[in-house]
């Protein structure tokens, strides 16, 4: 049988992971991965995309939004107004309707990512006990790949573990859980705070040596013990942390004690944006960045990565595992107010909000998150985020790779700011414009490397045939915001902005080993504490359908 | 789908010729219990284990009728002709309407979507007629709440309101509610106070420690003067008592306790949702549960009833973003409750063809509605006859979900839980029906995707 080759010719290749900058060169594809070229000259492709005069880059990888699961499914039901108002996703021949808003319906979430060219996603807080949930979502999320972490922060086996200093059954009981829901990594949200939430009126912890009542264990202990298990399970990402202390005043010290906490490990910082304030006692008028200090402690420690959480200006909506949170923005925005808490695993809250140009503590975050793109010295190490739908949606992405390529542009938008912005926060002083070649790196290379993917974010042979290709335009919005042609495991399924095909798309999850002989003790809490029965909570094959398991890495 | 539909039907332990399935899920109400040991002999259940009386009936009393798979206007048709039919019926109709689902498994109400899309029909569930004001007091002032579990563990004031679990859910004060021992309260039903709060002494009455019993339709009253007195305003005894039928005394003692609890639950019902005031009163208590949490933690949670009714719900919000009563006339997802809602489409002789799964609108909608429903097109799919299927153009006769048929189910507090089917019916199941039928509905109107 003769191989069917597609051939994508010409195009203008930024692959940062192999070392080309803006080389002309031809990428060939079989069975949708990419492959060496044939040795053998008189072979031709089934099939030539003639790339010549455009750029060719990997699909984008998102590594932290909500888009799957109960709290994004809450949001869409608790904001019908929101929908109303949005974009309407009419039903083609090939795809089916949906809405958009701030929290769009699953198929538009597939298919608005896709167009984007960003093939895949991963959701960034799941309630194990909704893992089930996630999973049939992703399966209704068509045309991208997609995985999930899974919440253990307040998780009380975790902390009952460190609270005997069991170290092993710690790491046991991490792998049984991801391999149990099907996840990817482990994450931490406000670790030990929320525990505290569930049994105290606005309960929460104030920083990392609190001790969390009942379980009289503290967020360092938390942060540090399922940072040293991620490692030794030798998973293919770190622990992923939403550090305590989110969005208040002054918590820049909380995020530099987690970050030393997690010396001699790996760590991954989520929305650092929201953790970078200085200021004192809850008090707006003292609010002011302190990226700079974080940024060169992170320069400095190679252990480390981030990706960034930016805010835009506008509506949307937060939903966060962090359910104190949830009730001090319900507070501060006094709308509607979602809280859930989940038996022994998590909190959950929800609320829309707005995001204000002319709002200080608002203009001082859009600052904050630029300043961690442009002073975090290694591409390699910070990634694009907008924790969508927190900073704002993930159809920003292109609106914020031109204020990172374009000084003037951002400056411009700088000037529409409340005006002490500018002493605040360095923005104004910062010069630095972001290469086409860096932008790969942190929606792409940088992404797949920090998430232990060998088959994403490159585009050399063995890849996954998830290519993007983009007509260069002077302004980097409108080039990123359209490509010209998305292809997904070997197979166009955007051209010129339509949706021409879909396919489901893979489920990313990992399979760690772990010691099963600590089972029977997981079984026994189990029994003693949960609502539903042991046997009914492991999510099995069936809801996977296309799916990859990702290796553990062979050192940390 | 398929395979997640049989994934658990896994070789069951075999006694001669006893079947016994552990951890079965029953979806007779929402608790959806997942604790059932079924035995099954000679594919029947002869002992449902740890099943409440419901349950029990729901499982001992379950028989495959002898009856067709499919009729066609009255008659025995083959699958094959009523799927061709059924898919003609929905493209046709210029207003097509899809209804129920709410004793169907996820997979299914999946497919039921994917057809109103494509027909550019109306969808709706049984959610509209139970908790729906819920669903939009929700959207008004949003929910503070938690899963069963939390309740168990912690939750050591619990309150009814307008909700009688003693008889529509037989086992939610011994497994969720009152009587478990939790983490935080080792003596179970001694760590709790319970609260009743109803128009009538109902069943469940008899497990309150307080019983308050408030004037009929005063609902919404009395949960203002819970509101007024949780922020310390001052209440005319003389117009509490007028409005509410309750002497103010007693909402004063009611909200000092609510006040001094650690973790207050008020599972509500549809004596609150459906009678005067609708989804104001859902609306109240809400807004109610999220004031107590400037004092303590307080949530609530309202007491569905069908087995996959929340599914329903997160199926219809996550494919279309609303949760029920969603049109798709204009080819993308419009919601408006009293305008896309079965019962209205149907009352204001809207709706020209539809197709209704797992609910009997022919028994319980108004005359007007009922009326309009038989003067036009639909399919039905239920496990038995009822007057909704001996109406219908095409009626299938389809296996039942949790007992011949696996998939997945939401409890009531949104959490997923699997089936485990334990028997074999000769009837297809909602899922391939619908499946079925999808299949020649794109075919019909050159759907590729």
């Amino acid at each position: 049988m003769t191989i069917e080759y597609t051939k994508i010719s010409g195009g203008t290749v930024y692959d940062p992971a192999n070392g080309i900058d803006g080389l002309v060169r031809d990428l060939w594809i079989v069975d949708g991965r990419i492959v060496e070229p044939p040795t053998d000259p008189t072979v031709t492709p089934t099939k030539t995309i003639d790339a010549s005069g455009l750029v060719v880059m990997p699909g984008g990888i998102d590594m932290h939004c909500h888009i799957a699961g109960p709290k994004v499914n809450v949001a869409r039901k608790m904001r019908p107004e929101d929908k109303r108002k949005g974009e309407q996703i009419h039903r083609t021949n090939v795809t089916h309707s949906g809405t958009m808003g701030s929290v769009p319906s699953t198929f538009a979430t597939g298919y608005k990512y896709i167009g984007m060219g960003y093939t895949t996603a991963f959701d960034a807080a799941i309630p194990p006990l909704g893992a089930r949930h996630a999973h049939e979502e992703f399966e209704d999320t068509p045309c991208i790949d997609k995985g999930f972490y899974v919440l253990m922060g307040n998780n009380h086996y975790v902390m009952q573990s460190l609270q005997r200093n069991e170290p092993e059954r710690l790491k046991a009981f991490i792998g049984w859980l991801l391999a149990s829901t099907k996840g990817f990594a482990p994450k931490l949200v406000n670790p030990g705070g929320v525990e505290v939430w569930k049994s105290h009126q606005a309960g929460n912890v104030s920083g990392l040596h609190q001790k969390v009542d009942h379980f009289e264990v503290t967020p360092l202990q938390i942060i540090q013990g399922v940072a040293r298990a991620a490692d030794e399970l030798k998973l293919p990402h770190a622990v992923h942390i939403h550090c305590n202390n989110l969005g208040m005043p002054g918590n820049w010290t909380t995020t530099l004690e987690t970050m030393k906490a997690l010396e001699g490990h790996r760590g991954h910082i989520t929305h650092a944006q929201f953790h970078s304030y200085g200021g004192g006692d809850a008090d707006e008028n003292t609010f002011n960045s302190k990226v700079a200090p974080l940024a060169e402690y992170v320069n400095s420690h190679p252990n480390l990565t981030i990706d960034v959480g930016q805010v835009l200006f506008g509506e949307t909506t937060s939903m966060t595992g962090d359910g104190p949170l949830g009730y001090y923005l319900s507070k501060v925005y006094g709308g509607k107010w979602f809280s859930g808490d989940t038996e022994m695993e998590s909190g959950c809250g929800i609320t829309p909000i707005k995001y204000k140009n002319k709002s200080l503590v608002h203009a001082l975050q859009w600052a904050i998150g630029l300043e961690w793109y442009l002073l975090v010295e290694d591409p390699w190490r910070v990634v694009m985020s907008t924790d969508h739908p927190n900073g704002g949606s993930f159809l920003a992405y292109p609106q914020i790779i031109r204020m990172l390529m374009d000084r003037t542009y951002r400056q411009d938008i700088l000037k529409t700011c409340h005006p002490l912005v500018r002493e605040r926060s360095q923005l104004g002083d910062l010069n630095r414009e972001y290469s086409l070649n860096e932008i790969a790196i942190i929606t792409r290379a940088g992404p797949a490397r920090i998430l232990g993917l060998k088959h994403k974010g490159h585009l050399g042979p063995g890849a996954d045939a998830d290519i993007t290709i983009y007509t260069p335009h002077e302004n980097k919005e409108i080039m990123f915001e359209l490509p010209r042609t998305v292809i997904k495991s070997g197979r166009v399924l955007v051209d010129q902005g339509e949706i021409r095909e879909v396919l489901t798309g893979k489920t990313l999850h990992v399979d760690p080993n772990y010691d099963r002989d600590m089972e029977q003790g997981i079984q026994d809490w189990f029994e003693k504490y949960y609502s539903i029965r042991w046997r009914n909570y492991p999510v099995d094959l069936s809801y996977l359908h296309e799916s990859e398991i990702v290796p553990m890495i062979t050192s940390p | 789908m398929s395979a997640s539909a049989t994934a658990l039907a896994e070789a069951p332990a075999t006694e001669g010729s006893l079947k016994v399935i552990q951890d079965a899920t029953c979806t007779f109400c929402g608790c959806v219990c997942d604790d059932i040991d079924l035995t099954v002999k000679d594919n029947h259940i002869i002992e449902a284990k740890r099943a409440c009386v419901l349950g029990k009936a729901w499982f001992l009393n379950h028989k495959t009728e002898d009856r067709p798979s499919c009729l066609i206007d009255g008659q025995p048709a083959s699958l094959e002709a009523g799927y061709d039919r059924a898919a003609r019926i929905l493209v046709e109709g210029k207003y097509p309407i899809i209804y129920g689902l709410s004793d169907s498994p996820c997979e299914a109400q999946r497919v039921a979507v994917s057809i109103a899309d494509w027909i550019n029909g109306t969808i709706d569930t049984t959610t509209s007629v139970c908790h729906g004001p819920s669903g939009m007091a929700f959207q008004g002032v949003g929910e503070v709440t938690c899963s069963l579990g939390e309740v168990i563990n912690r939750g050591d004031m619990i309150m009814f309101w307008g909700s009688n679990p003693a008889e529509s859910h037989p086992r939610h004060f011994t497994k969720y509610s009152l009587m478990p021992k939790g983490m935080f309260l080792p003596n179970g039903r001694k760590d709790r106070t319970c609260v009743i709060v109803d128009v009538r002494k109902t069943k469940s009455a008899k497990a309150a420690d307080i019983f308050v019993q408030i004037k009929p339709r005063a609902d919404f009253e009395g949960l203002w003067a819970l509101r007024a007195l949780s922020k310390g305003i001052d209440l005319d005894p003389v117009q509490v008592k007028r409005d509410t039928g309750v002497e103010l005394a007693v909402w004063q003692d009611l909200m000092h306790r609510m006040k001094a609890c650690k973790f207050g639950v008020i599972f509500f019902g549809m004596g609150l949702t459906m009678t005067r005031g609708k989804h104001a009163n859902s609306e109240a208590l809400l807004a109610l549960t999220r004031d107590m949490n400037a004092y303590t933690r307080f949530v609530a949670k309202p007491n569905r009833g069908h087995g996959n009714v929340t599914g329903a719900d997160n199926v219809v919000a996550w494919r279309t973003g609303y949760p029920f009563g969603v049109n798709h006339s204009r080819g993308y997802p419009r919601f408006n409750p009293g305008e896309y809602t079965t019962s209205d489409t149907l009352a204001n002789g809207e709706a020209d063809s539809g197709m209704t799964i797992a609910c009997d609108p022919m028994a319980n909608f108004s005359e007007p509605a009922r009326r309009h429903l038989a003067s036009i097109p639909y399919i039905a799919l239920d496990t038995k006859e009822t007057p909704t299927t001996r109406a219908a153009a095409v009626a299938f006769t389809v296996a039942t979900y949790g007992i011949h048929t696996g998939g997945t189910v939401y409890r009531m507090d949104d959490v997923p839980i699997p089936l485990r089917p334990s028997c074999e019916s000769p009837n297809p199941s909602d899922l391939e029906v619908l499946t079925q039928i999808e299949r020649r509905v794109k075919a019909l109107i050159g759907i590729t995707g």
